[in-house]
Parts: structure tokens; C-alpha cells; sequence
């Protein structure tokens, strides 16, 4: 599913670097990124769906070389096999619960939106418990809510790469795992291969593997002289 | 096509006061000029329309736009004052109808307009009720006049002062009103018509008052020449003319001599008009003729000047308001950035986004645009009115 190999990357601006000399996850996989505060986990995310562009090194992402598409290719590529669940929801607090989990379809032309589509979108929110909400603004909603009603956006266009980036963090534990059990239960439905970002070491049993960053500092600085 | 303006239409509705300040903004910049320029060029077509209805205007020389002023609208202060010879002049010479006119009393704030029968005929006026005025003290009064004073046919108005310290001034003189005129939309609706004489007879200077030479008015005699009864103080002159004083209303010395305010004169051909204004070349003459197209066009001129700095000074109003405009769109990008990376991290295609914001824009100004161009469509449909009813103000 995602083969990571020489990765390099650095901001145009600061003296963060990131280097991974190699990181494979394979088809299914549910995986949790750890690692501390400002090491690269989001920014591994975002390579991965081809937000970012390495300065060195390869993304293999669901078979397509996401460093060799141009930006277009790389929307339409992230928008049809991706989805993000950001740190920070991200919600488009000018839409309804149901649009914002309908954004995707609204915002690329290769998706379309359809009658099914709209009972999906009812659907997951009543898995996750938001579907008396559906009409309502996201600045209404607790933080709990906004953020399962970023998962529920996630999965609407049925990707087969699940990237999340903190997706339990706002979360009181009963939500926690039930936002996980959503996660989890869509990539076991679907067949879609997972990678969460957390610092939460207790869901760590949960995923199938964990990669921490402090791996790849050490890798990087046993292979510097 | 279809999402791209549903995103665009839930932002604007949701910042709805954002979007009405900025619809409300651009609609302004965008109508005002236009409407002024309506509203002047309506104003100069009804400015221009009463003059063109007036072929000359003779009267003592002084001012011509006081003149035309006083004679057409009746407005500005009284003009120098002519005779009413000068009537008799024009008359006479054949070459034109004299129309007088002595515009310089009101009934509270209404013009009397003192002329002779013939104005209403020549300005086309229609009676709504009752008739023209016969005999002296009766009046016809202008629609908008007769809504004013809230009088009709069989009621009465009084003259009002020229000034409130004119003590030894002339009596106020009750009129009869015997008709009222249909709406011309000019300024005859506001005006009190009354005879020549009547206005002379506001002015003191036709009179009436007791029978001086009856033994009853001895009191009142001061001295006696021969045929001459010379009056003290006490005699009781009529402030209201009725059947049973009108015979006691005289004139002192030649009417010839009476002041008038200005003559209309219609000329039968424009041959007669060129000899007409021909004869007042002299520079002795005291009298003047000018066409008053002539004049209000020269008016016009300078009101255009006037509102061609207005607009200018608009337009500059306005692009300071359009690039405030534009200043706010661009921070209203800066602000939403932050949402359009998180478009463009979901995957949405930047056409799209791009369309969504450009959507929004082309929204705002396209329902600025409308509501300015329905503005200026009600504006061009009730100009007319509206301008002669601020001219009647």
C-alpha cells in the first residue's frame, strides 16, 4: 500500500529535516505513528498523500508514484483513494453537519454526488452518533462531535488509505473508542489500510503495528559519520 | 457548476451581514452617479420645457435669471419692476400677445401670480373646479396650492404681508376662490392666480374705502379743496370685495404706470419675434427682452459643471469604495486560508476552489449590479415626478 524509501524532506523555511530511510505498510495494515511533539508525524501524513513533495526519496501510495504526479493528479488522486482526518478538524463552519461530511463531492469533479451518496453520509453519521445532527452548524457542535463529524468526511468517499492525523485527541475516552471502533471498522469493512497518528500509548494494542519516529532519528544518525 | 455555487451561496448566507454591507456598497457606487445623472437630466428637460413654452421675456433691466426666474418658476426675490406700459407697448406694436405678470405677493407661502386672463389659456391650464377669475378679489388657485392652503371653489384666502414689520403696510385682502386648476406639474400648481388689478388692489395701490363725499364719513374728512376730499386716518378701507363695495374700488392716476413684474410676449411668427427684440436694442431702453432658453440654458450649463464635479468627486468616492472593496475580498482570502488548504489537502480540485471564491465575488457584484440597475430603472420611471415635485418644493 505505501512504500517509503531515501525520503528527505525539509521546509523551505527552519532547519527541521525529516528523513526516513525506508517505511512500508502494507495492504489492510492498521498502523499508529508515535513519536514526540514537532518529530514529523503530520508531515509524514501529508507525504504520504502527496500534500507535500519530498526534496529526495520516493512515495509509493496505493501502487501510484505520488511524487511523479503533477498537483492536479496528486488532488484527484488523494480526493478518489485518501482519507484525512486532521488534527484540527477542519470543518467549514459555514456548512451543516451533512455538507461538511459531503465536502469532498462538492469540491472535486470526480467525484459525484448522488442519492447514495447522501445515505451513506446519513449512514456513517448514525454509526457515529451524529445523525440528529446533521443539519447543524459545525460552530455548534462540541469537540467530540466536530471531530467525528471529521471522521464521518473521511470515509464518505469510501478510500482505501485512512490517514489520521490525531483523530482521538479531543476526545473523552468514550468517545475515544468508540471514534476508533468507527476507524478501525471501516478499514476492517473496506479493506482500507489505516495509519494513525497519536500520542495516546494505550491505543497502541489496537493497530496491527507501530511505527515511532524515534526509530527513524536513529536510523538517520547511525548512517551519519 | 451546480456545487460550486451552492459552497459559494452557503458562505454568503451564512456571512450575510458581510455580504449585505459589501451588496450595499458596491450598489451605491454604482448608482448613485447614474441616478444623478438621471435625476439632472430629468431636471434640465422640466427646467428647459417651461422655458421652451415661453418664447420671450421682456422687463426692466436688471438680472435675466432673476427675471426668468420670478416670471417662469416664481421663484428668487422680486426683479426690478417694470410698468405695466410696457405691456401696452407690446400690444400695441402687433407683433406679438402681451401677457403681464407681477409675481410678488403670497398667500402664506404660495406666489400670487397677478396677470391677465389670457396665462391660463397660454399655459394650457385645465380647470379641475369652478372657473377663471371675473372680477377683482377673486382668485384661481394651482392644484398643489389649493391641497397646501386646504381650500376649494367657494372658499377664501388671504394675502399675506411682504413683512411682518410692515405695520403701515397694505391690509391684508380676503379672495374668493372661483376655481381651482387640473395638476400641470409645473409651477402654476403652486400658484394663486388673481387678476392684474387684484394684484394691484394687494398692493394698495387700487383701493376701496368708504364714501368720503356721504355725510355719515364726515368724521373722516381732513380737509376739503373744492372736488377734493382729502381723509384723515379713521377712514375704513375694504379688505375684502364684495358686490356691495366693488363700485367703491378706484385706480390713481394711469394704469400705464402700474408695476408689473414682467410681460410674456408671444409673437404671432418669428419674424415679428426678430423686430420684436429688435426694438429693445437701444441701450437707453429700461426694458429688456431675452429668450429665456437662452438663459436657463446657461443655467443648465453651469448646474452640469456643478454635477460633473459631483461625479467626478462620486466616481473618486467610489473607487476608493471599490478598492476598500477589494481590500476586504482580499482579506476575507487571507482569512479563509486556512480553510482553502484544507480544500485543497482533502483534494479538491483548484479550478473548483478557485470557482467557489470567484463565485462568491461575481454573486456579490452581480446582485450590487441588479439592485443598482432596478434602482436606476425605478429612478429613470419616476424621475419625472419626482423632479417636478422637488421643483415644486
Amino acid at each position: 500500500m505505501i512504500s517509503i524509501s531515501d525520503l528527505r524532506f525539509r521546509y523551505p523555511e527552519g532547519e527541521f529535516e525529516l528523513n526516513v530511510p525506508a517505511l512500508s505498510v502494507a495492504n489492510g495494515e492498521t498502523v499508529a505513528v508515535i513519536g514526540p511533539s514537532g518529530s514529523g508525524k503530520t508531515t509524514l501524513l501529508h507525504l504520504m498523500a502527496g500534500i507535500r513533495l519530498p526534496q529526495e526519496g520516493k512515495v509509493l501510495t496505493d501502487d501510484t508514484e505520488v511524487t511523479d504526479l503533477d498537483d492536479g493528479a496528486r488532488r484527484d488522486f488523494r480526493i478518489r483513494r485518501i482519507g484525512m482526518v486532521f488534527q484540527e478538524f477542519e470543518l467549514l463552519e459555514y456548512l451543516t453537519v451533512l455538507d461538511n461530511i459531503l465536502l469532498p463531492f462538492r469540491i472535486n469533479g470526480s467525484l459525484r454526488l448522488d442519492r447514495s451518496v447522501r445515505d451513506r453520509a446519513a449512514s456513517i453519521a448514525e454509526q457515529v452518533g451524529i445523525a440528529d445532527k446533521l443539519n447543524r452548524l459545525s460552530t455548534r457542535l462540541s469537540h467530540g462531535e466536530k471531530q467525528r463529524v471529521a471522521v464521518c468526511r473521511a470515509l464518505i468517499a469510501e478510500p482505501v488509505l485512512l490517514l489520521a492525523d490525531e483523530p482521538t485527541g479531543n476526545l473523552d475516552p468514550t468517545n475515544t473508542q468508540k471514534v476508533l471502533d468507527i476507524l478501525l471498522d471501516a478499514a476492517d469493512a473496506s479493506g482500507a489500510t489505516l495509519v494513525t497518528v497519536t500520542h495516546d500509548h494505550d491505543l497502541l494494542s489496537r493497530f496491527g503495528r507501530t511505527v515511532d519516529f524515534r526509530d527513524f532519528h536513529r536510523a538517520t544518525e547511525e548512517v551519519e559519520p | 457548476m451546480r456545487e460550486i455555487l451552492f459552497l459559494a451561496w452557503r458562505y454568503l448566507a451564512h456571512n450575510r451581514v458581510k455580504t449585505g454591507v459589501l451588496v450595499g456598497s458596491i450598489m451605491l457606487i454604482v448608482y448613485l452617479p447614474v441616478a444623478l445623472r438621471v435625476l439632472v437630466s430629468q431636471s434640465a428637460t422640466e427646467l428647459t420645457s417651461r422655458a421652451e413654452a415661453t418664447p420671450l421675456l421682456v422687463g426692466a433691466k436688471g438680472s435675466p435669471l432673476e427675471l426668468a426666474l420670478n416670471s417662469l418658476y416664481f421663484e428668487s426675490d422680486t426683479p426690478e419692476l417694470t410698468t405695466y406700459a410696457e405691456a401696452e407697448r407690446i400690444a400695441d406694436s402687433g407683433l406679438a400677445q402681451a401677457i403681464p405678470l407681477y409675481v410678488r405677493f403670497k398667500v402664506r407661502a404660495q406666489p400670487i401670480v397677478g396677470t391677465s386672463i389670457e396665462y391660463l389659456d397660454f399655459r394650457g391650464l385645465r380647470f379641475a373646479d369652478g372657473r377663471a377669475m371675473a372680477i377683482l378679489g377673486e382668485c384661481v388657485l394651482g392644484s398643489r396650492a389649493a391641497d397646501i392652503l386646504d381650500v376649494g371653489v367657494g372658499g377664501t384666502v388671504i394675502t399675506s404681508p411682504e413683512s411682518v414689520f410692515d405695520i403701515a403696510g397694505v391690509y391684508p385682502l380676503k379672495m374668493q376662490v372661483v376655481g381651482v386648476l387640473e395638476p400641470s406639474y409645473t409651477a402654476d400648481d403652486i400658484a394663486v392666480f388673481v387678476d392684474l388689478k387684484t394684484a394691484w388692489i394687494i398692493q394698495g395701490l387700487v383701493h376701496g374705502h368708504q364714501d368720503m363725499a356721504a355725510p355719515e364719513s364726515a368724521t373722516g374728512v381732513l380737509s376739503r379743496e373744492g372736488d377734493n376730499i382729502v381723509a384723515n386716518a379713521s377712514v375704513i378701507q375694504y379688505t375684502e370685495i364684495t358686490a356691495d363695495n366693488i363700485d367703491s374700488f378706484h385706480f390713481h392716476g394711469s394704469t400705464g404706470d402700474y408695476p408689473i413684474s414682467a410681460v410674456i410676449a408671444a409673437p404671432h411668427d418669428q419674424k415679428s419675434g426678430t423686430i420684436l427684440m429688435g426694438r429693445y436694442e437701444s441701450p437707453d431702453d429700461p426694458a429688456q427682452i431675452f429668450q429665456p432658453t437662452t438663459v436657463i440654458d446657461e443655467l443648465l450649463g453651469t448646474i452640469f459643471t456643478v454635477q460633473n464635479f459631483v461625479v467626478a468627486g462620486m466616481i473618486l468616492v467610489g473607487l476608493a469604495a471599490l478598492a476598500t472593496a477589494v481590500l476586504v475580498f482580499a482579506l476575507s482570502l487571507r482569512l479563509r486560508k486556512r480553510e482553502i488548504e484544507t480544500m485543497a489537502k482533502i483534494g479538491g480540485s483548484r479550478v473548483r476552489v478557485a470557482g467557489v471564491l470567484i463565485t462568491e465575488i461575481a454573486v456579490v457584484v452581480l446582485a450590487s449590479v441588479v439592485l443598482a440597475g432596478v434602482l436606476t430603472a425605478l429612478t429613470a420611471r419616476f424621475a419625472s415626478t419626482a423632479v417636478r415635485l422637488l421643483l415644486l418644493q
